[in-house]
């Protein structure tokens, strides 16, 4: 599967496959490659609902989830990378930088607000939960919100990639919010679990 | 200063002989089955040997970072923001003909060559460690000579109280130049003490030979106490000024990046700690290492800062 590539990328050079290598400071590097794949696959994630509602294809939908899941999967990863490799368990130091490092406790609130989501991706959950599960899922807006903003807090001086993806964030929370306005009775009815 | 005899150490005795070459190895390897990672091979093995003499009493003990790692891991915005930009964008830059002029407080001013700038000085070899204010750091075998030898030839005036420095502006060469991530062209600055002190460096090549482009080719500063940030790089031109002049990063967020920069573990970047810093070179499973006050160099600097409030001057 695509979303699976840039993971295989990375392990490969991570093992020094065909020569290939992370660079000088692998740690820094797994990280930032498996932040940047977790928060694109999460955009991606938004994009599907709008593009099957224009394009009129609502098989996309089927895809929604697996896309959610393996955002989540490279997020779940990123997440652990600083943990383990990163701060190397330093229970002390984590909880300095949740609590004093603005962009650290913007990027563990998201990760958890996915938890939820990834819990309930099942079938079994949809059913459970009904109408719920829908309102719950509504989680995944700040979530990336929160992605996004974690992602543009770390840079230096070059904005350039975080803004693109803080404004496609825009475009589609835009796009959802305007179908909402505009047809709140349709939404509640199109939005059962699928 | 008298200089010392020049020696000329081969770079393997610095890096284990095996680990300079298995890595030569490992980029001809990558580079021949057409799976390199960098679009060009960096110009990491530089033609031109160098001539110069030890200084082991200013110089850490420690192992040296690889060349390797030193020419494919740098922060230089001028050729790109990522941390591999400057090794395969750097390409197209011309360090030679160079020439830096020399302007404001002092008696000699003008547009010396290269040459001129370099013919006096005897050059040594500092190995130096480089604390990045992204919180990691590397040892680096710089060849250098003091910035102090250079400025008195100018003889600055009294009235000169700031080294202001600025790197070369060539956005057909520097690609990074040509979106203003940072107000172009890159100034920094130094304290008059500061820039004379005999740790402060302008450095001309690395591991014996000439500096890669992706390092500040063909000169640039070194200040080991400072974030990495203050060793500009590419340097055109050298003010003597008498207020403190303007530097880049303080320019582009003054909250989180002041004039003296000086290495501090105890004052945190506004966005993250300063605490600790990863040794580039040490591994996936080694953990960061303590951040020393003024990067190790504290008994040799700290007086320049004695009674200073060094929270305030971060």
């Amino acid at each position: 599967m695509l979303c699976s590539l840039p993971l295989a990328w990375l392990m490969a050079r991570a093992f020094g496959v065909a020569g290939l290598g992370l660079g000088a400071n692998p740690i820094d590097e797994i990280m930032d490659r498996l932040g940047e794949w977790g928060l694109r696959l999460l955009l991606v994630t938004l994009c599907v609902t709008p593009l099957a509602v224009t394009l009129r294809k609502p098989w996309l939908m089927g895809v929604r989830r697996m896309l959610g899941l393996f955002a989540f999967s490279y997020l779940t990863l990123h997440f652990l990378n600083w943990l383990v490799l990163d701060q190397w368990f330093d229970l002390r130091a984590i909880f300095a930088d949740i609590a004093k490092r603005p962009y650290i406790t913007v990027g563990c609130t998201a990760f958890l607000l996915l938890v939820p989501l990834a819990v309930t991706s099942t079938a079994g959950w949809m059913r459970r939960l009904g109408r719920d599960w829908h309102r719950l899922h509504r989680l995944v807006y700040p979530a990336a919100i929160l992605g996004c903003a974690h992602f543009w807090w770390q840079v230096k001086a070059d904005w350039r990639e975080p803004a693109l993806y803080a404004t496609l964030l825009a475009v589609l929370l835009a796009w959802r919010l305007r179908r909402a306005r505009r047809r709140p009775a349709l939404t509640a009815a199109t939005h059962g679990p699928r | 200063m008298q200089p010392p005899k020049p020696t000329e150490p081969l770079p393997s005795e610095i890096t284990p002989r095996e680990r300079y070459l298995s890595r030569r190895e490992l980029m001809l390897g990558a580079a021949g089955a057409g799976l390199t990672v960098m679009s060009t091979p960096a110009p990491a093995i530089a033609a031109e040997r160098l001539k110069y003499a030890k200084n082991p009493r200013l110089s850490l003990s420690e192992p040296s970072n690889s060349l390797e790692d030193i020419t494919t891991y740098n922060n230089f915005y001028e050729f790109g923001t990522d941390k591999r930009d400057p090794a395969r964008f750097s390409g197209e830059f011309r360090p030679r003909p160079w020439s830096v002029t020399v302007a404001g407080e002092a008696e000699v001013k003008g547009t010396f060559t290269l040459e001129d700038i370099l013919r006096p000085h005897a050059l040594e070899e500092r190995i130096y460690r480089l604390r990045c204010v992204e919180a990691w750091s590397m040892v680096i075998p710089w060849i250098g000579f003091p910035l102090a030898d250079l400025l008195q030839r100018f003889r600055p005036t009294s009235r000169a109280r700031y080294v202001a420095f600025k790197t070369a502006l060539r956005p057909k060469e520097m690609p990074g130049q040509r979106f203003p991530v940072l107000d172009w062209p890159y100034v920094e600055g130094l304290r008059m003490d500061e820039a004379m002190h005999p740790l402060t460096i302008l450095a001309v090549g690395l591991y014996g030979e000439l500096l890669p482009n992706q390092n500040g080719a063909p000169l640039r500063l070194v200040v080991p106490w400072k974030y990495g940030f203050k060793s500009i790089k590419s340097i055109v031109e050298i003010r003597f000024t008498e207020k403190p002049p303007p530097t880049s990063w303080n320019r582009s967020a003054p909250q989180e990046y002041g004039f003296y920069a000086n290495v501090n573990p105890a004052v945190d970047h506004p966005r993250w700690s300063q605490a600790k810093e990863r040794r580039i070179g040490a591994g996936l499973f080694s953990p960061r290492v303590p951040t020393l006050p003024f990067n190790g160099y504290a008994g040799q600097v700290a007086g320049l800062y004695r009674g200073m409030d060094l929270r305030k001057n971060y």
